[in-house]
């Protein structure tokens, strides 16, 4: 059990290239903390640095109360799931899951003893003598798990663990994770670029970009509160429509369009409205008129996707966006619907820095 | 894939007769008397003298060469064959772990020296090499005949190319899991290199075998000759003592020479090109 | 390299110590030397030797001995490289085709991979021998006036056949594998958009194998500098007049045969720079692999 904590932590490559700029973080004991952003951002590099597999340039990462700079990988009591899992493919499940006690030189019973509880738990007991090539998928995914249980580390790094995985066993096996870290109880680092897993499995979610955290909080709080045109454009799915945006008396203003109901918002800048498509409700008097293109039934709500009438995107092109619906709700294309929404629910961005305005 | 034609299949038989006719029609006719082959020519079918002519090459001293028979010449190419091929997996595993898997500071430089091997093959520096081996008093000696062969890079870049398709994750997970360096070598990578070190063993033994210029300039008595070098000595039986050329054992010779390396290429066949073709990545 | 890798002092150079100090006793060292020597003169008993600057490399390269082996080498690769790839590309694709009995095709078409160059040279100097030879006699009968201890062409023609029947086995396991590694979905493709079968060889198949006729062509020229040592010694050595002799052969004849050390060192600096030259255009040519 234990706090990490993470103190002005930067990372540059031998080669000049800078990976992590000055990251501060304090994890608790018992949270599952989240790491998403897009490809690239720094999330892996962070949380292999806590791994201890990648160098840290400068800066602290504390577990508990050590400080672990400097200590290898083996004795920073860290547990981790790699993305392929990473299972010693000549070894049976119970050679995979006994090598990193046996290298610890811990009594054999002890290690039997904590080998059929995790098995057990896994639900990967009658697999045990089998080798990793034997095993689908998902198996193979509980094996990797079983590895990092039987440690009993005092942090578990996930390293996009179900990104491998098919959507269906995704959303099963990320529930018993989350079930399973509530049970066990140890703090937890989860890096993903998903999302929907974000959203679903984190205590608290740090979104990562170009190598610094954008914001850090619960998930809610990010959905509802973003603080960047960033985490508004990454947090979400559907995605928040985005509308490029000028201040003129009042009024946000794209071309014809003009949304009023805005104040004290810079005039000399280019802005960036933020909807989300749940906000978007029907109404005769509404703010925008969308031209329906396509409607997608997801079965309980439909996405009705259209361009925005009167907008236009930065590029010159028609502003699209979507909408959520409900399931009996289903115009034809070209049908033009009026849409309303209140502008305290909705966002403003400056959009060189990506600053939210209100 | 349509039925493949008539012609694609002649193509392949006259291909599989060239290539095999030789080797068979050498055997038929090891297996006749000197005289049939003197007064007759080339024998396509076997004869009548199978186990006299290998019984005098095998066993009889005199029978193909002064002093020694095949036989301890067949030792002679299984202790090259096979210490080549054990000699030179062990140090290019090593050298290879060390190449791939660490970080230190003459290791760039110390991977130019191993390639440089690569470039140019014993026949360019064989003289001095001569030298070398004499100088130190191994010639005629199975240390002076192997080790001086195991010095090129061949068997050190199957096996980086071999490592670094291991996946990076398995070195991070053993390092998590406490492995040091050698515990990793011996625990995961060696046992995970098992089919690359079978293929290696066979490449390297049929390379071993066949080796020509370097035995026969390192070996100045019969008794270590071995059966590819025996070949050059083959035409004293050919010519010598004014009696009938004995041609049936000359062929012998090289049916024996050729045996054992074929057999390890046919019975590994699937190893033996995976190994092969692998190198060329 | 890795991503991550093990930092320590002292491991890795124990790992990588055996090779190293094998290399330099017995390659650094002996090369080194050959390079000494060829910059040496010495006397007929190996007394005394002279620093001479270069001139063993302008006596022998001068020679009229040396041009006519460097233009059989030339020759010698050329046909040898060309002839064995061709065949053994011709049987590859013919086999990457047949679904009955290819395994047996294949099986048949690479085991002699594994038979040594000099046996190949005595298989084969055997079959031409005057006395008994059936292929001797066969080129007779066809009435070329055919012998290979007396003409130099006829030689050129044994050895080179030799040194090609020893070739394709190789050639052809690598040149399946190359076809067997082209997608299946590839080849779909072509089929659909491409009717004749020989022109989507050329321009789908024959491009995409590229790569593996390159490396094969670098392989070839080695062997056929190289390796083919055994078969000409086995055969012709050399005769008639020097008219089969390589560069190798030739390094050979002149250090042990004429104990001329610095004339032979000098020639074999000559074949390393040839050697590396080769192996730099490699080294281009893998550089722009990577794009396919």
């Amino acid at each position: 059990m234990a706090q990490v904590e993470l103190k002005q932590v930067r990372k540059t490559y031998p080669n000049g290239a800078e990976a992590i700029f000055g990251v501060d973080m304090k994890i608790d004991d018992g949270e599952l903390i989240v790491f998403v952003g897009p490809s690239g951002c720094g999330k892996s590099t962070l949380l292999r640095m806590v791994a201890g597999l990648e160098s840290i340039t400068s800066g602290e990462i504390s577990i508990g109360d050590r400080v672990i700079n400097d200590v290898s990988p083996s004795e920073r009591d860290v547990a981790m799931v790699f993305q392929n899992y990473a299972l010693y493919p000549h070894m049976s499940v119970r050679g995979n899951m006994s090598y990193g006690l046996k290298n610890r030189k811990m009594p054999k019973d002890e290690i039997e003893r904590r080998i059929t509880d995790a098995a057990k738990m896994l639900k990967i007991d009658q697999f045990l003598d089998r080798q990793p090539n034997q095993l689908s998928g998902g198996q193979r995914q509980r094996v990797a798990m079983g590895r990092a249980i039987v440690r009993n580390p005092q942090v578990f790094l996930f390293d996009e663990p179900l990104s491998n995985l098919d959507a269906k066993l995704r959303v099963q096996m990320r529930i018993e994770i989350k079930k399973l870290q509530r049970r066990m109880n140890v703090t937890s680092i989860y890096v993903t670029h998903d999302q929907t897993e974000a959203m679903t499995l984190a205590d608290r979610l740090a979104v990562i970009n170009e190598g610094k955290v954008e914001q850090m909080g619960v998930p809610m709080e990010l959905y509802s509160n973003p603080a960047t045109l960033f985490v508004a454009s990454f947090i979400g799915a559907p995605q928040i429509n985005l509308i490029p945006v000028r201040f003129q008396d009042g009024a946000l203003t794209n071309g014809a369009l003009s949304v009023p109901g805005y104040a004290n918002l810079p005039t000399d800048t280019d802005l960036v409205l933020g909807v989300r498509p749940d906000v978007l409700r029907l109404s005769d008097d509404g703010q925008f008129t969308l031209n329906v293109d396509l409607v997608e039934q997801h079965g309980g709500e439909n996405l009705i996707y259209g361009s925005l009438v009167g907008a236009a995107t930065d590029a010159g092109e028609l502003q699209e966006i979507c909408i959520k619906a409900p399931q009996s709700m289903l115009p034809q294309a070209d049908e033009q619907l009026k849409l309303s929404f209140d502008p305290s629910t909705s966002f403003v961005f400056r959009k060189d820095t990506g600053e939210r305005l209100m | 894939m349509d039925r493949p034609k008539l012609s694609t299949h002649l193509i392949l038989i006259i291909g599989a007769i060239f290539m095999t006719l030789p080797v068979w029609v050498a055997f038929a006719t090891s297996t006749h008397a000197p005289e049939t082959i003197l007064r007759e020519g080339l024998q396509f079918w076997p004869g009548p003298h199978l186990i006299e002519t290998y019984n005098e090459v095998l066993f009889v001293e005199g029978g193909v060469m002064k002093k020694v028979t095949a036989t301890e010449m067949l030792k002679n190419s299984m202790i090259l064959g096979i210490g080549f091929a054990i000699g030179k997996v062990i140090i290019s595993m090593l050298a290879a772990y060390a190449i791939v898997y660490f970080r230190f500071r003459l290791g760039v430089p110390l991977f130019w020296v191993i390639f440089m091997t690569l470039l140019l093959p014993l026949e360019v520096r064989i003289i001095p090499s001569y030298e070398v081996v004499a100088n130190m008093g191994l010639l005629d000696t199975h240390t002076g005949l192997i080790v001086p062969l195991i010095a090129s890079a061949t068997g050190t870049f199957f096996f980086r190319q071999f490592f670094k398709s291991v996946p990076d994750e398995l070195l991070e997970a053993a390092r998590l899991d406490g492995a040091t360096a050698w515990g990793f070598f011996i625990d995961i990578l060696v046992p995970l290199s098992r089919t690359m070190i079978a293929a290696i063993l066979i490449i390297m033994f049929v390379v071993g075998w066949n080796q020509y210029l370097w035995p026969l300039i390192m070996t100045t008595k019969e008794e270590n000759y071995t059966l590819v070098i025996g070949i050059k000595q083959i035409y004293q039986v050919l010519n010598e003592g004014g009696e009938l050329p004995q041609f049936q054992k000359a062929f012998a010779l090289t049916i024996l020479a050729t045996l054992p390396p074929v057999m390890v290429v046919l019975i590994f066949q699937r190893w033996f090109v995976k190994g092969l073709v692998e190198s060329e990545k | 390299m890795k991503r991550v890798q093990f930092e320590h002092s002292a491991i890795p150079y124990l790992f990588i110590a055996p090779q190293i100090i094998i290399i330099s006793i017995f390659f650094l060292w002996p090369s080194a030397q050959a390079i000494y020597q060829s910059f040496l003169l010495e006397d007929a008993f190996g007394l005394s030797s002279q620093f001479v600057w270069f001139k063993n490399y302008t006596d022998t390269i001068g020679s009229d001995a040396w041009l006519q082996a460097a233009g059989f080498t030339l020759i010698f690769s050329s046909l040898v490289t060309f002839l064995s790839l061709a065949l053994a590309l011709l049987l590859a694709v013919k086999a990457n085709e047949v679904l009955h009995g290819a395994s047996t095709y294949k099986t048949m078409l690479m085991w002699a991979y594994a038979i040594a160059p000099p046996v190949a040279g005595l298989m084969g100097n055997l079959m031409f021998n005057p006395l008994i030879g059936d292929l001797y006699n066969l080129m007779n009968q066809f009435g070329f006036e055919f012998d290979h201890k007396l003409d130099s062409v006829d030689a050129g023609f044994v050895v080179v056949l030799i040194s090609v029947w020893k070739q394709v086995s190789i050639n052809f396991i690598f040149f399946l594998a190359g076809l067997q590694g082209i997608p299946k979905s590839v080849q779909e493709a072509a089929v659909m958009d491409c009717n004749s079968s020989t022109r989507r060889f050329w321009t789908i198949t024959f491009p995409l194998l590229a790569p593996t006729t390159f490396f094969l062509v670098v392989i070839n020229i080695t062997y056929a500098f190289f390796e083919t040592f055994g078969i000409i010694d086995t055969t012709t050595q050399g005769a008639p007049g020097g008219s089969t002799t390589t560069l190798v052969y030739k390094v050979y004849q002149d250090g042990f045969r004429g104990a001329d050390i610095g004339g032979s060192s000098a020639q074999s600096v000559v074949l390393m720079i040839m050697v590396l030259a080769l192996t730099v255009v490699q080294f281009r040519f893998i550089e722009r692999k990577v794009h396919y």
